[in-house]
């Protein structure tokens, strides 16, 4: 078993589209429509056929109270490797993206945490190689 | 002021307040983390959000909310009332 695919729910799927590709730097996988609403999914493009992220509709009712409480307490919604947290950070800094969590060494990892400007917060994280001397403490 | 001291004899609240003092302005989550990773205290959320209460309501923890996320931030005043209250100026003893 594996995972293939992991949702976020976003206020308005053409917005998070713009946001998760031109912002982000994901690519486009499927958009097909489904009703209203599209079946539109982005993946790495480190790993085009790797598991791909659901853009949801954020219409059901339990969405919204869930969302909220997460993004009060600052708990993301989900997370994504990056190779260098302090570097994506400037990088979408510049980009007008407003982060909750700025870098932070948490010893075995460093990890900041970003709004998507879709209703979620979204984790980076990069851990860090195992150096010889082992585990940091 | 009785707040104050009940709010401080709690080493989980003074390590809080430590990392709030370190760096300012930290969601539930953040602080979460940091107890966590540099501390090794593997509390609740829910306990850890009543650690914040008993702050606030001692006043050494002020709240801010912006966007949708609330930030906590460090408040030395009420500490400040014990220094106002026991003074302690250099003593010129010969």
């Amino acid at each position: 078993m594996r995972i293939n695919l992991t949702t976020v729910y976003v206020d308005d799927q053409r917005a998070a589209l713009a946001f998760y590709v031109n912002v982000l730097g994901f690519t486009k996988r499927r958009d097909i429509p489904v009703g209203e609403a599209s079946w539109l999914t982005v993946v790495s493009p480190e790993s085009p056929d790797g598991p791909e992220l659901l853009l949801e509709p954020a219409g059901h009712p339990a969405v919204k109270p869930y969302r909220d409480a997460l993004v009060e307490d600052g708990i993301p919604l989900a997370q994504f490797a990056v190779d260098d947290v302090e570097a994506e950070y400037a990088r979408l800094t510049s980009k007008g993206v407003s982060f909750t969590q700025p870098p932070t060494d948490i010893g075995a990892a460093v990890l900041a945490v970003f709004d998507d400007t879709c209703g979620n917060l979204i984790q980076i994280v990069a851990e860090k190689p195992e150096t010889a001397e082992g585990p940091p403490s | 002021m009785v707040d104050v001291f009940r709010a401080l004899d709690d080493e989980t609240r003074r390590l809080v307040l430590d990392e709030l003092a370190a760096s300012d302005g930290k969601t539930l989550f953040d602080i979460c983390t940091v107890l966590t990773t540099r501390h090794g205290l593997s509390l609740t959320r829910q306990a850890i959000s009543q650690h914040l209460g008993v702050l606030e309501s001692a006043g050494l923890v002020v709240t801010e909310r912006r966007g949708r996320s609330k930030f906590h931030y460090f408040n030395p005043a009420p500490l400040s009332e014990i220094t106002r209250r026991w003074p302690h100026p250099e003593r010129t003893r010969s």
